[in-house]
């Protein structure tokens, strides 16, 4: 028995100026219409929260579905920084494969402030978050620069490739008329761009962005019954894994990696959250027709493909060269353009990533469709350890 | 309010006869290391002692990688104004830690390199409050 992602919606991502809640409604309407399914049939739903937009933000499951109109729907709300979304589906996808429902509407939507993400308000000296900026000035973007010095420091990775990361992106966003950012871009202007924390610019860095994406998840049965017409998407495996410790690599906001003296450096945690996820697929990296993976920065694109295991560590720059991981490549990676042409809105990021999945599973992907796609994986990373890897297939 | 001089950050790091010294939390069981320190218990999933000790870390250690803030972070920083970007390095110690700091000031980017030595100090934020940061070997 597997879960099939019925239907999808999404707001066109943008800076809008708009409440959250008008992108998460227009998200699930869009969704509900993809699926031939009217709001009152919806027995559970469950919303990725915002924690930038009040209280609604905090039990957004509740707050969409007052906006729908109360029908008495069980409802979830959810909050897991960049895994949000993913965390959502997470628990629709379980309450359906328990048999507690059939139908489960799904939505995630931000509404985001200019410029660098700050902790939220107020003093807490005793939350790391606050603290790494309070004494350390470490914002986001400063993590993503030691990854990204890392890559050049061991694999000889340059700003050169980093920049052909933006352009591949940017090519496909282009096509994609949900994206924020439609203008292809060359590598002469990512390197032009101004720097933020060397050796990333303002064009390596995904932007904060808001928007809203939404699913409706089925039973098999129902969506048999349904007589869905397009072929099933199916959710294969959801990951959602903590890391493993110690954790080698230092993850965002921690001040410093743990130390056990001589234990073996298990699996670091990026690569973990695509292990897990293929394991319970029963699939490999090698089956992937396509990924969606979170570039939230332009090196870490290249992080990631190694990670989810599309090549050795320290060959992602070679791959992209080659052009695998363009659009018609061997395995192309964030068709829908990525974090690059849509900027982050938290909690509608992950299942953003679901809604090309499904998209390009159908074949419905338009001038960015790829070739008879079978598999897809969508992975992303969390603040404190909340990892997601979706895998989808048809 | 932080005043002048004082930590930014209590019981993080010491400042002992004109050397910093960043304080751990060791685990007298398993010899697990942490930082920043905080007790209870030891956080080695297969150990969970309650044997826990305050340690210093070494104090010279190797650039993992480094960054910098070209504009001013946004609060709770305090940003000085003028601004002038703030280096941060990320350095593993011989213990096998990996630690976040801010390298002390005109010490730029152009003048880090992965690998490199470094050694611990500490200076003032622009409040004045102060945090340990990393500097040349002396």
């Amino acid at each position: 028995m597997s879960v099939v992602v019925l239907g999808i919606g999404m707001h066109p991502w943008g800076k809008w100026g708009r409440p959250f809640l008008d992108y998460g409604l227009a998200a699930a309407r869009e969704a509900l219409a993809d699926a031939g399914v009217e709001w009152p049939e919806i027995q559970y739903v469950v919303g990725a929260d915002t924690i930038r937009n009040g209280y609604p933000g905090f039990v957004s499951g509740a707050a969409f579905a007052q906006a729908l109109g109360w029908t008495g729907a069980r409802v979830a709300s959810c909050y897991a920084a960049c895994a949000s979304g993913a965390q959502a589906l997470d628990i629709a996808r379980t309450r359906i494969l328990a048999g507690l429902c059939d139908l489960a509407l799904v939505v995630g939507a931000d509404s985001t402030p200019k410029g660098f993400f700050a902790p939220v308000g107020g003093e807490r000296p005793d939350d790391p978050d606050w603290l790494r900026f309070r004494l350390l000035g470490a914002t986001n973007p400063a993590y993503f620069a030691l990854y990204a010095r890392r890559r050049m420091a061991v694999y000889g990775d340059t700003p050169a490739d980093f920049a052909a990361v933006k352009v591949k992106n940017a090519r496909a966003g282009a096509l994609n008329p949900l994206a924020r950012y439609r203008r292809p871009v060359t590598a002469a202007e990512v390197l032009a761009s101004p720097m933020v924390a060397d050796p990333l610019r303002l064009m390596d860095i995904c932007a904060t962005s808001d928007g809203g994406a939404a699913m409706v998840l089925a039973s098999e049965r129902y969506a048999r019954r349904h007589g869905a017409p397009r072929p099933l998407v199916r959710i294969a495996a959801v990951s959602t894994v903590t890391p493993s410790y110690p954790d080698p690599v230092l993850g965002l906001p921690d001040f410093a990696t743990d130390a056990l003296p001589g234990a073996t450096p298990p699996r670091a945690f990026r690569a973990s959250i695509a292990q897990a996820a293929y394991e319970e697929a029963g699939l490999g990296p090698g089956d992937l027709s396509l990924a969606e993976v979170y570039d939230l920065s332009t090196a870490l694109e290249l992080d990631w493909c190694e990670d989810i295991g599309l090549c050795p560590p320290g060959e992602a720059a070679k791959l992209l060269r080659a052009g695998d991981t363009a659009l018609g490549g061997r395995v192309p990676v964030n068709p829908s353009g990525g974090l690059a042409s849509f900027g982050e809105a938290i909690p509608a990021q992950a299942l953003a990533q679901v809604c090309e999945l499904a998209r390009q599973l159908r074949g419905a992907a338009g001038p960015r469709q790829i070739e008879d796609p079978r598999a897809g994986l969508a992975a992303n990373q969390g603040l404190f350890g909340h990892g997601s890897a979706i895998i989808a297939t048809v | 309010m932080t005043r002048i001089g004082e930590p930014a950050v209590r019981g993080w790091f010491i400042v002992e006869d004109g050397a910093t010294h960043l304080l751990a939390t060791r685990c007298t069981a398993c010899g697990a290391l942490w930082f920043p320190p905080r007790g209870g218990h030891c956080r080695n999933p297969r150990c969970g002692a309650t044997g826990l000790t305050e340690t210093r870390l070494s104090r010279r250690g190797t650039v993992w990688s480094y960054t910098n803030a070209c504009y001013p972070p946004p609060a709770p920083y305090v940003a000085a104004d003028p601004y002038t970007p703030i280096t941060l390095a990320a350095v593993a110690l011989p213990e096998g830690l990996v630690v976040l700091g801010q390298t002390i000031p005109g010490l730029t980017v152009a003048d880090l390199r992965v690998g490199m030595e470094v050694e611990l100090t500490s200076g003032p934020l622009a409040d004045g409050a102060t945090v340990w940061m990393w500097g040349p070997p002396s």
